[in-house]
């Protein structure tokens, strides 16, 4: 393998979904440097989170394949892409909402444990301390997004940017190696967006790879190392973000839309 | 100092409720007569059963409508093992009723409902919620129907007349439903099944506990939550789901076996799906997925055809002069009102979890 | 007597009646994604109301068949009524509740419809009066009576109409407005509340159809009718490809037909072990190989759960 292919964490080729009459992915390729911030763009409906759901496997693709760290993505099988490293938050929040904020991190740790029936009913040595260890973990990265203090408040009443923020903290209980993040700035305040801003640049600091969709067009020009943009299910155009919002195509994608607020 | 108070408290009621738990027969045969004791042993089946579907329906959020077909099989398979129906039926293969040890068969009982349950839940549990439902409906149908025709052309279970003479459980020779003298204390066989059924309920609280506050447990709740996300999280829905339905089905198992053996016959009657109704009522009015409450629900549904006995017959014969409504149907109708009410009004139940009921007390205060 | 002609007319008969008590069940679905379990139970009240009512007008001495529509024409009204009221108290309110409430609420009203109705008419089998011509006539070595026959076509007239209805009407196309995006139906203007009182109105209509069918074709009528029915036009409906008005049509006949078929023959195939008293068993295991090999249906197309 040559350096280049060994700095790529993630490589999705040729990938298609169709949903009936709606060609929602048309053969798009994309490729992750370990370690970067990459934006997706483009305007509603051009396929952002759909492609976010084959990559995370909660749709399997009809066409196309994704190598992950050097491996091949079982497609369509969530829990074990899950397991192999890439973790995401939803654009509509999807939390457990009966369930306390520490409770929603610990869910994200499940596939990092391994105590079945027999261990939880004897409650083991082995069990006690993996529980332990996980509502610590839980804490720390509850701690990590800013929200420790609501460990114990049901996940439906947190505010909305510390819904948002909790999605995060759960999705980093998996151990990503490539974090998604759908919309995450999608509903917050101009504080609130500075905050989650910080956030993910603490993220990058520490070396995870991010893969963000985001309407808001200062935060994604402001914080990616590359941008992708999609439009009718293709991809238009991928560089850096300058490059890419001089580029005619994504200009006319998005003309009328708010692409010169930046 | 007061860790230690707190500690001092908990323990001082633990051992008050054990203390009442022990004399409660005593008490009850006392002031109302043997009949009650007994239907305080049917109670305490029914927490077992209620506290095996929770697994399945509070926890996990899975809908099994044909939850008392397990009940069903681990009954059968008890009355089978314990009675003299095979060798009646089949003198050429058996000699005499098998007589297997109660710790050999329940655990049998227990396996095979949990295996029924496993072979049912896997083609349905990666369809969706409601399908289960209807398949399970399906399932707990069948399964009646099978016990009320299998008496030809082989008698296995003896069609609608049912099986009978079912041995009760021996515990060191001594059968359960003969008086036992203890210390000069003489305990009749509904005390001795009293002691029985709580020991066996209060280990399936436990493990019940020890699962809802365990990875197992917290993955349950989050498919129930959101199915999609506890994907994203890691969790092999399909295997955990078979799993709650496998467990839930094995309690079913057990407390039939009990069931078979307290009763002494058993019935397809018994195993219809009115009775897996009356089960998810206990589960849906105590509280979905909270132990206490469910087991609350439990207790209160065993007890009301009693009330409703001794309460609706004699108000509507003083009222009507007669009977309008039979006790059966009424309480029937209770139950249907009682779901259709609780889930309109008061989703998390009589007794919800402390988690949800400080969250709806802290919006009351931020309400006020 | 061929039997297989024979057993293939009773299960068209058989399959007519599924079929218009699945289309109830495909119209909510489709509409509300839920399981409506008092839907059967809506069937039972429609033969039970027909029997009171004719039995009423009995001593008017008018012609069977007038009688029998006059029993029809009391029962579809109080079906829709029910069907009206059911949907308003108990499901309207949980529109946007857990999935989980709206199917427990569902089991909790066919519950209560039932022993309201053993309450209204005890717990006795009531014959339901030949009333309509059952002389057989030979037909390929087989019998039909002018009763299979009205049955069958007046499914057929009332499936073409629901068909015209839907695709035709301008309450039809809010349905499947309703049906594809609640929200965007309510944007254009559709008010999206009556669309669905408006559907379970319209499939308690049918079902008080089926259920003078089912009691004309069986002589019979009894409060607990109703959920064995339900579970297998439940059935019929998944087979065909729930939300799907055709595929509940079909579903419902080739349920029909399979039932009768199995029924006859169940006794050779086992080889004389299993009786044609397991005839509700079929119903079951189609459901389960559907939902195994097909979830979608034979006419239902795959659609993914939007993440
Ligand atoms: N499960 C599904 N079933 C049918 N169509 C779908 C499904 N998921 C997505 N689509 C369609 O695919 C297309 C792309 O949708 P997608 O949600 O991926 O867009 P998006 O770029 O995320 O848009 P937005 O910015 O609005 O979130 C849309 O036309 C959408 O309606
Ligand atoms: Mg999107």
């Amino acid at each position: 393998m040559n350096g280049q292919a060994a700095n790529e964490l993630l490589v999705a080729s040729g990938i298609s979904k169709r949903f009936g009459g709606v060609q929602a992915l048309r053969d798009v390729s994309l490729a992750l440097r370990r370690g970067e911030v990459c934006g997706l763009i483009g305007p509603n409906g051009a396929g952002k989170t759909s492609f976010f759901n084959v990559l995370t496997g909660l749709y399997s693709a009809d066409q196309g394949q994704v190598i992950f760290d050097g491996q091949p993505l079982p497609l369509g099988v969530p829990h074990r892409i899950a397991g192999l490293g890439i973790a995401r938050t939803f654009q509509n929040i999807r939390l457990f909402g009966a369930m306390s904020a520490l409770e929603n991190v610990m869910v994200g740790r499940h596939a990092r444990l391994h105590s079945g029936v027999l261990g939880a009913v004897l409650r083991t040595a082995a069990t006690r301390r993996e529980e332990a260890q996980t509502e610590a973990r839980a804490h720390d990265l509850l701690r990590y997004v800013g929200i420790d203090r609501l460990a114990n408040h049901q996940a439906t009443h947190l505010s909305y940017g510390d819904q948002r923020r909790l999605e995060i903290a759960r999705a980093l209980a998996t151990e990503p190696k490539l974090l998604a993040l759908d919309e995450p700035a999608a509903g917050m305040n101009a504080t609130e967006t500075a905050g989650l801003r910080a956030l993910i640049e603490k993220l990058r600091a520490d070396g995870l790879t991010v893969l963000l969709i985001e309407h808001d067009v200062k935060l994604v020009m402001g914080l990616c190392d590359r941008v992708a943009v999609l439009d009718y299910g293709e991809k238009i155009a991928e560089g850096i973000p300058e490059l890419v919002r001089r580029d005619p195509r994504v200009i006319s994608a998005y003309l009328g839309t708010e692409l010169n607020d930046a | 100092m007061s860790a230690t108070n707190a500690r001092l408290k908990s323990r001082l009621g633990i051992a008050l409720i054990a203390v009442a738990l022990a004399v409660l027969p005593f008490v009850v045969g006392a002031g109302f007569g043997n009949s009650w004791v007994r239907i305080i042993d049917f109670a305490l089946l029914y927490i077992m059963l209620a506290l095996g579907l929770n697994i399945v329906v509070g926890f996990a959020g899975l809908l099994d409508l044909g939850y008392i077909a397990f009940y069903a099989v681990g009954a059968y398979l008890y009355a089978l093992l314990s009675s003299p129906h095979l060798a009646q039926a089949f003198p050429a293969l058996f000699a005499a009723a098998p007589g297997w040890p109660v710790w050999l068969v329940l655990p049998l009982g227990a396996g095979l409902a949990g295996l029924c349950g496993v072979l049912l839940g896997t083609p349905t549990l990666k369809l969706r919620g409601d399908y289960l439902a209807i398949v399970t409906l399906g399932f707990g149908e069948i399964i009646r129907i099978f016990l009320n025709n299998l008496n030809a052309p082989a008698n296995i279970t003896n069609g609608p007349q049912g099986i009978n003479n079912i041995a009760a459980v021996h515990i060191g020779g001594h059968a359960l439903n003969r008086p036992l003298e203890l210390f000069g204390i003489v305990l009749p066989g509904v005390h001795l099944h009293y002691y029985f059924f709580l020991a066996l309920t209060l280990l399936v609280i436990f493990v019940c506990v020890r699962l809802q506050d365990s990875r197992l447990g917290r993955a349950w709740v989050a498919i129930r939550e959101d199915e999609v996300a506890a994907r994203a999280c890691g969790i092999n829905t399909r295997n955990v789901k078979l799993l709650a339905f496998g467990l839930g089905a094995t309690f079913g198992g057990v407390a039939g076996g009990l069931f078979a053996s307290f009763q002494g016959f058993v019935s397809p009657e018994s195993f219809g799906l009115l009775e897996s109704i009356m089960v998810l009522c206990m589960v849906v009015l105590g509280g979905m997925g909270h132990i206490p409450g469910v087991i609350l629900g439990a207790v209160l549904l065993a007890l009301l055809p009693e009330a409703l006995r001794w309460g609706a017959v004699p108000m509507q014969q003083s009222l009507f002069g007669k009977v309008l409504i039979d006790p059966e149907s009424l309480r029937l109708l209770l139950f249907g009102v009682a779901l259709v009410l609780v889930m309109r009004w008061r989703p998390e139940g009589l007794w919800p979890s402390a988690l949800r009921r400080r969250e709806l007390s802290t919006h009351a205060a931020d309400g006020a | 007597m061929d039997i297989f002609i024979q057993q293939i007319i009773n299960g068209l008969v058989l399959g007519s009646i599924y079929a218009l008590v699945a289309l109830g069940y495909t119209m909510v679905y489709g509409i509300l994604g839920l399981i409506n379990f008092a839907h059967g139970e809506v069937v039972m009240i429609g033969a039970l109301t027909a029997l009171t009512a004719i039995g009423l007008l009995l001593p008017a001495g008018l012609p069977g068949p007038m009688l029998v529509l006059a029993g029809l024409l009391i029962a579809i009204p109080v079906c829709m009524a029910v069907g009206f009221t059911v949907e308003r108290i108990a499901y309207r309110p949980l529109r946007h509740a857990p999935r989980l409430a709206p199917l427990i609420t569902a089991i909790g009203v066919s519950i209560v419809l039932q022993q309201l109705a053993m309450i209204g008419w005890g717990r006795n089998y009531h014959t339901f009066p030949a009333l309509l011509p059952t002389a057989p006539h030979q037909f390929a070595g087989a019998a039909i009576t002018d009763l299979q026959i009205i049955i069958v076509l007046t499914a057929a007239v009332l499936m073409a109409g629901l068909v015209w209805l839907v695709n035709r009407t301008r309450l039809g196309r809010a349905m499947r407005a309703t049906a594809e995006n609640p929200a965007v139906a309510r944007l254009m203007g559709v008010d999206v509340d009556r669309v669905i009182s408006f559907t379970f109105v319209l499939g308690s209509a049918l079902a008080a159809v089926a259920g003078v069918m089912v009691a004309a074709n069986y002589s019979i009528a009894h409060y607990a009718m109703g959920f064995m029915l339900g579970l297998k036009a439940f059935t019929a409906a998944v087979l065909g490809g729930i939300g799907n008005l055709g595929g509940a049509m079909l579903g419902g006949l080739l349920l029909g037909i399979i039932e009768s078929l199995a029924a006859g023959y169940i006794g050779d195939l086992t080889g004389g072990f299993l009786g044609s008293h397991y005839k509700d068993v079929f119903a079951f295991f189609v459901l389960i190989l559907v939902l195994v090999f097909r979830p979608s249906g034979l006419m239902g197309e795959k659609v993914a759960e939007r993440a």
